[in-house]
């Protein structure tokens, strides 16, 4: 059973289509008794770090995330989370992994006219972690965000948009993705169908 | 790096595929989820699902089927036709739909692109701009492009922009329908002045005319849209790509 933590960050709906397609069961909670009974969990998430960030401290969550041992995949602003720090409303985050997210603007070079967000399909390569098994160096996945996690340790695959960002994260049993594994199309199917395997 | 997007645009009415498509082998031609999972099967990047339903019937039959598209399909998908209120957005984007398009009523009420954008985020705001060349000035039109508004449209695009629009999808209706390709110079200077993502429509006939409104030297358009010519099977998106690739331009493969 797949655990998707709820906290208000809107489009879980992807992720539970994701999962039904996969004919993965599924729970969806903020309940971290019920949650800390599933095998895996997923932490989805669309919109600001600093709302995101106190929602899960309000209700106990970034305790229980913090402490768990079970697979963990955080999903866009899901992973944003896991790491230190995030320049989205200047918030301390999970600290799971020592990366620190800021906006594209900030870390572009001066006068490189990108557009943001960056939105589309983009390429993983240096593609490290079982989340890739059976993914070739250089698939396209789909991306959508203003914000970036530098690249350090835990980089478990590197995208480039002007410059190089961590597009994935892995550390212990904590996994997260900047794209979106359920609307990146075979590839991400694959993706997920790894993620659904793991067991604590 | 970031690759150009080709979009395939279904007309639905009733929740039904109502351009004829015959190239497809498929059980049930009308049924837009059989079509959309076939397009997502060749390499289509993202679709684009346009609501032509004159019912209310037909228009709860749309979001009906906004359910079930994305239950079923693994890219993302754009909806748009006759949204004019944010509850109309939202009730297509809480069926599962990734974008809706907004055009006649953010030209008549331009509020409603800020109040989707800052209820749903920007990146689910495509603002559809139709426009035609009149004596040398791009004048906005509505209702299909039946009536002009009194919009010009490089001003409206970088307004729209200002509001919150997360990407902009231009229509020149002198060259919809015409098959003799995009209008490339308009894409380039909306490219250029922009910054947010252009989706080229209208005109498109054959591969060529995608690659040029695509490429940095024509209109360096983010993403191009095009129904007929993918629908009767003139461009297969397998072969469109691997041309697009061998000139140098970044596609998914």
């Amino acid at each position: 059973m797949t655990g998707i933590i709820d906290y208000d960050a809107g489009n879980i709906r992807s992720v539970e289509n994701a999962l039904k397609r996969l004919g993965a069961g599924y729970v969806i909670s903020s309940d971290s008794q019920v949650l800390s009974s599933c095998d895996r969990l997923i932490l989805p998430g669309v919109g600001d770090a600093a709302w995101a960030m106190a929602r899960l401290r309000a209700n106990g969550l970034a305790d229980f995330i913090r402490n768990t041992d079970r697979p963990l995949l955080g999903i866009c602003l899901g992973m944003q989370l896991l790491c230190s720090w995030s320049e989205e409303g200047d918030v301390e985050c999970l600290g799971i992994f020592p990366n620190r997210v800021r906006h594209f603007s900030s870390v572009l070079p001066g006068n490189m006219p990108l557009k943001i967000p960056h939105v589309g399909w983009n390429d993983i390569t240096s593609l490290k972690t079982g989340l890739f098994d059976g993914v070739a160096e250089g698939s396209y996945v789909y991306f959508v965000h203003s914000y970036c996690a530098d690249i350090g340790e835990d980089t478990a695959s590197v995208t480039g948009y002007g410059v190089p960002f961590s597009s994935s994260l892995c550390r212990d049993n904590f996994m997260g993705c900047q794209f979106h594994p359920e609307k990146s199309g075979d590839v991400g199917e694959r993706i997920l169908s790894n993620f659904i395997r793991l067991r604590r | 790096m970031l690759a150009k997007r080709i979009i395939p645009c279904l007309d639905i009415r009733d929740g039904q595929t109502v351009k004829g498509v015959n190239f497809l082998s498929l059980k049930t031609v009308g049924d837009p989820v059989e079509l959309a999972r076939s397009y997502s099967g060749q390499g289509a990047d993202e679709l684009v699902f346009l609501d032509i339903s004159a019912t209310i019937e037909g228009r709860k039959a749309f979001s009906g089927l906004v359910e079930r598209i994305a239950l079923n399909i693994d890219i993302p998908f754009t909806v748009g036709g006759g949204i004019s209120t944010v509850e109309d957005a939202s009730v297509l984007l809480r069926a599962g739909a990734d974008k809706v398009s907004v055009n006649s009523a953010a030209v008549r009420n331009p509020e409603l692109i800020s109040e989707i954008a800052s209820r749903f985020g920007s990146q689910c705001v495509v603002v559809a701009i139709d426009a035609r060349n009149v004596g040398g000035t791009w004048r906005v039109t509505t209702h299909g492009g039946t009536r002009f508004s009194d919009r010009e449209l490089f001003s409206w695009a970088e307004h729209a922009e200002r509001l919150g629009a997360g990407e902009i999808l231009f229509t020149s209706m002198d060259h919809d329908g015409t098959c003799g390709g995009y209008a490339c110079e308009v894409y380039r200077k909306l490219s250029g002045q922009l910054g947010i993502p252009v989706i080229a429509s209208g005109g498109a006939g054959n591969a060529g005319h995608i690659i040029d409104v695509l490429s940095p030297e024509g209109g360096c358009a983010d993403a191009a849209l095009a129904a007929s010519i993918f629908h009767y099977g003139e461009v297969l998106i397998p072969d469109l790509k691997r041309q697009l690739a061998d000139r140098g331009i970044p596609v998914r493969l």
